[in-house]
């Protein structure tokens, strides 16, 4: 009887699925994460400061460790076995127990902050409180709801990314975009806007484009600029130079992952911590057309809440602004005029898409010319008898608390972590339509080498059927494509690479490379 | 007119649909695997738990009924060519115009003692992995036998669910009848960093009996006993046609088949695994078990079909595969034993995990193929090159017209080029930086 010889394996063949360091590791964070609950209930009281640091430790500690033991083991590569028998990844009773603590914690935190232990008055308790310190600290005032959710979505990505570029630490392109993203989330979108603040200054996250940023054109941001001399008139410049100039120049050049996957805050949660769920987003047609529908209707609801805020904005202030109700009428008419005549310009792009999308789009564009031309007849903002302020305060419940929130977090582990970014970000919908019309971005497809195993759809957290693409040799250019390069890393064949190239941006998507069959 | 096509994987699947985009013929796919198309390709990663079956699906399921294409769940045990009707499992019949047969393959079996006890098979079909599944309960040690594409593959799949495995593999070095020699060592190193038993120049002398019809054990022809709960039989695949004995179609290894892709029998073609070119084109194999070919042939039938003549040409040989995490394409002519005009500029990385091979002609200079481990190049512009027969040097200084890698990879051109130039004393340099805009204007031109 032969023995098989240990020595000759670098990897032991045959360890536990999760060894006894990782099952401590796991132990570790967890009881991190369970400081937060014990605080939430009024737990280390005039101890929080020492608490919160060991709370965030502890969680930090578990996830390195865990994630260390998890793949620096083994050699490098695709780290995906799996994925689909754990409860947790394949909708399981973990992936519900997940899915409604996250979706718990956004209700209490958008609509009931006095439960986690807000005090407009007096001091802090409970899981705000736990965070005081820490706010101290950094911005000289006691925390707020958004600081507790800041910081723990700060760590979520910083952490997770640790974890991320050691899963694919064979990958440069996956690498770099990581560290990018923990980047952004920790300078622009955490510690930047705390520290203005701390400096009297508007909090502002210079790379937090309207309309994701929805509330950007609101009266009250809008009089925080004007109100904090040069640097706030540079924030109110730079938030449309953004809009206008600099995201559709870079969107040209590289797609929309320039903002989707390599600087986004929502992107950047859903690539660390929502990693391991990414599969689980929906690749049928009708997902795809339920997309469509959804992601378009919220833009256009952005839109018209924006123009009818601003409307107001103008029409009430008349004494303040250089600009008057009669420029803004025009402004937002020459938008439109322009809007329809790019559409026009892509019109066969547009019906290629669908039978009706160009005159959906010519319709939109003219009842919203109309709607703002009633209201400077009427002198009032009034869309089916609704004002601006409850459109306002429509959409701020919907989409930006609802939808972006409590559904774009809470439902990671039920329908993948991009379906915020799928179904509803209008920031996403913008940049996806100069995506598909006008960039030098595709994913190219690498002649008759794909074999159809469908790793690439199955990884893909915008739910894009990557395979019906690559199976044909066709690039691929999809309004929804964030960029991410992940269908390009599980392919086993070498199929598919991400690329920029300005030859030939109104061919990229033609069916040429039947190139084998007479 | 009615289609019968006997087999619902690429091969099939793939002439049924170009027969729709062209005609109104009906159209039925005979399967007893499964109901749907799925991508055999794809069937280790549903047990290594990174697709499900219903990923492995390229079509969803209303595909079928929306396109036409009647789908059959049966077993064909015989094909009566004089009648044009095919006899079902359960004794009923099909009546066809014009028969495809797109059966497959099978895993081959030598002769081994124990060959057909329960706990040894191949992996092919659908039916493979789901008693592969079962069997995995409670195993303690898998054999596998054979070194190639398929086997790796076991011992992948085993080892994602921390089974041990023992690979016994018959030649000196990892898939050495076709890989050159640097490139199989450097898979064997890799299977046994991830800690598989490889034994190589090992063959399987027997599978012994636990006494109740299933495998305990192996023993090898060195004369040793390996106990062990499973034994997969991964030595090569053969064309699937036992059910066609007396139809009358002529059969050798497969069903042989001319330019056109019609058998002996009138009405009647063979396409993908199962079928045998009568007169294989230079460079390629009379039968060919690849993915890619058996789409190639369902698409060039297709058109001979709804009266389009076309000859099969599958072009300058190219294919791919993944050992473990290694990459691996391959584009033109290389041979593990080249002849002695095969000149090689062999270039690999210190990590021991990736290596580019160049291969060309001493005596013209012409290139003559690409061999590529844990590096992606671009198939439109290899074949090119290859078509073309442009001079080593031209391709490469033109090198990076080839990179498939992702953005930020470090690039290899420069090493493989001092490679040549250290060969041959030349001063070569890359002229170009990579660029898709460089790649679309060389390939449109």
């Amino acid at each position: 009887m032969s023995q098989v010889n240990k020595s000759m394996s670098l990897a032991n063949p045959a360890p536990p699925f999760r060894d006894t360091i990782q099952k401590i590791a796991a132990t570790i964070g967890a009881v991190g994460l369970l400081f937060l609950f014990v605080a939430a209930f009024g737990g280390f009281a005039g101890n929080q400061g020492l608490m919160l640091t060991v709370s965030l430790l502890l969680m930090t500690l578990g996830t390195i460790v865990f994630s260390w033991r998890a793949y620096s083991n083994q050699p490098e590569g695709i780290k995906n076995n799996g994925i689909w028998f754990s409860s947790l990844t394949n909708k399981g009773l973990w992936a519900w127990i997940a899915g409604i603590v996250i979706t718990g914690f956004y209700v209490f935190l958008y609509w009931f902050p006095e439960y986690l232990g807000k005090v407009e008055e007096g001091v802090n308790t409970g899981l705000i409180g736990f965070f005081d310190p820490l706010s101290q600290v950094l911005k000289g005032t006691p925390a707020s709801e958004w600081f507790v959710y800041g910081t723990l979505y700060t760590l979520a990505i910083l952490i997770f990314g640790f974890k991320f570029i050691l899963k694919y630490r064979h990958n440069t392109y996956q690498i770099l975009r990581t560290i990018s993203v923990m980047f952004f989330q920790l300078g622009f979108a955490f510690l930047l806007p705390e520290i203005l603040q701390r400096l009297n200054q508007p909090y502002y996250d210079f790379k937090n484009m309207w309309p994701l940023n929805y509330y950007f054109f609101f009266d009250w941001n809008i009089e925080g600029f004007l109100n904090s001399g040069n640097i706030g008139l540079f924030m109110l410049v730079w938030g449309v130079v953004m809009i206008f100039a600099i995201s559709p120049i870079l969107t040209y050049f590289y797609g929309k992952r320039w903002y989707c996957s390599w600087v986004c805050g929502c992107g950047g949660l859903a690539e660390t911590a929502g990693d391991s769920f990414r599969h689980l987003s929906d690749k049928s047609l009708k997902a795809w057309k339920i997309e469509r529908w959804l992601i378009y209707s919220v833009l256009v609801f952005a839109v018209v809440m924006t123009v009818a805020v601003l409307f107001s904005f103008f029409s009430n202030n008349p004494e303040n602004f250089a600009i008057t109700k009669t420029s803004f009428l025009i402004i937002v008419l020459a938008v439109m005029a322009i809007l329809g005549g790019i559409a026009s310009r892509y019109r066969n792009d547009l019906k290629a898409t669908g039978k009706y999308t160009y005159q959906i789009i010519l319709s939109i564009i003219s009842i919203i010319s109309i709607l703002t031309l009633i209201a400077y007849i009427t002198g009032s903002w009034n869309v089916f008898f609704i004002d601006s302020y409850s459109l306002r305060s429509w959409y701020g419940f919907a989409v930006g608390a609802a939808f972006s929130g409590v559904v774009g977090v809470g439902f990671y582990p039920l329908m993948g972590s991009r379906v915020w970014c799928r179904f509803g970000c209008p920031m996403a919908a913008i940049l996806g339509i100069q995506q598909k019309l006008f960039s030098r971005f595709r994913i190219t497809t690498n002649g008759g080498q794909c074999i159809s195993c469908g790793n690439c759809s199955t990884f893909c957290e915008m739910g894009i059927d990557v395979r019906s693409y690559a199976q044909k040799g066709q690039n691929i250019v999809r309004a929804s494509c964030v960029g991410c390069g992940i269908c390009a890393a599980v392919c086993p064949r070498g199929v598919l690479r991400l690329e920029n190239g300005s030859v030939d941006i109104s061919q990229r998507t033609a069916e040429l490379k039947a190139i084998h069959i007479t | 007119m009615h289609i019968a096509i006997i087999g619902n994987g690429i091969s099939g699947i793939t002439a049924a649909r170009y027969i729709r985009k062209m005609s109104d013929h009906n159209i039925t796919v005979i399967s007893a695997e499964t109901d749907h198309f799925f991508s055999r390709t794809a069937l280790m990663y549903i047990y290594m738990g990174h697709m499900r079956f219903k990923d492995t699906k390229p079509y969803e399921d209303w595909f079928w009924k929306k396109n036409r294409i009647d789908l059959l769940n049966a077993y064909v045990e015989k094909v009566d060519t004089q009648n044009k009707k095919l006899v079902l499992k359960g004794s009923s019949n099909l009546s066809y115009d014009k028969l495809i047969i797109a059966s497959g393959s099978k895993s081959n079996k030598f002769g081994w003692p124990g060959q057909d006890l329960n706990r040894v098979q191949g992996l092919y079909s659908y039916q493979d992995l789901e008693s592969m599944e079962k069997y995995s309960e409670g195993l303690k040690r898998a054999v596998i036998v054979g070194g190639g594409l398929i086997g790796i593959e076991m011992a992948e799949m085993f080892h994602s669910r921390h089974i041990p495995v023992t690979m016994l593999v018959r030649e000196k070095n990892f898939w050495d009848i076709v890989l050159p020699i640097d490139e199989s060592k450097m898979i064997n190193r890799h299977i046994l960093e991830h800690g598989i038993d490889l034994r190589l120049e090992t063959e399987l002398k027997e599978i012994v009996d636990d006494g109740a019809g299933q495998a305990k054990a192996v023993t090898t022809n060195k004369n040793e006993t390996i106990e062990c709960q499973f034994v997969g039989l991964t030595a090569g695949v053969s064309p699937n046609i036992g059910f066609l004995e007396g139809s009358g179609i002529e059969t050798q290894r497969g069903v042989v088949v001319n330019e056109f892709l019609e058998t002996s029998v009138p009405d009647v073609y063979a396409i993908g695994d199962c079928s045998q070119q009568r007169n294989p084109l230079p460079g390629r194999q009379p039968v060919e078990a690849i993915w890619y070919t058996g789409k190639m042939m369902g698409e060039t039938l297709a058109y001979n079909i709804c009266g389009k003549k076309t000859t099969y040409d599958p072009g300058i040989w190219f294919n791919s595969a993944k050992f473990f995490d290694i990459e691996y394409q391959v584009y033109g002519t290389v041979l593990a034993n080249p002849p002695e005009n095969h000149v090689s500029i062999f270039w690999e990385h210190h990590s021991g995990k990736k290596s580019i091979r160049i291969i060309y002609d001493k005596n013209t200079s012409e290139i003559l193929g690409f061999n590529l481990m844990g590096v992606r190049y671009r198939h439109e512009v290899c074949e090119k090159w290859l078509r073309e027969k442009v001079s080593v040097e031209t391709v490469l200084q033109n090198l990076s017209l080839a990179n498939f890698d992702p953005e930020f990879f470090d690039e290899y051109e420069n090493d493989v080029i001092a490679m040549y130039n250290k060969q041959s004393g030349k001063h070569l340099q890359k002229k170009k930086k990579r660029s898709w805009n460089a790649v679309f204007d060389y390939l449109n031109t």
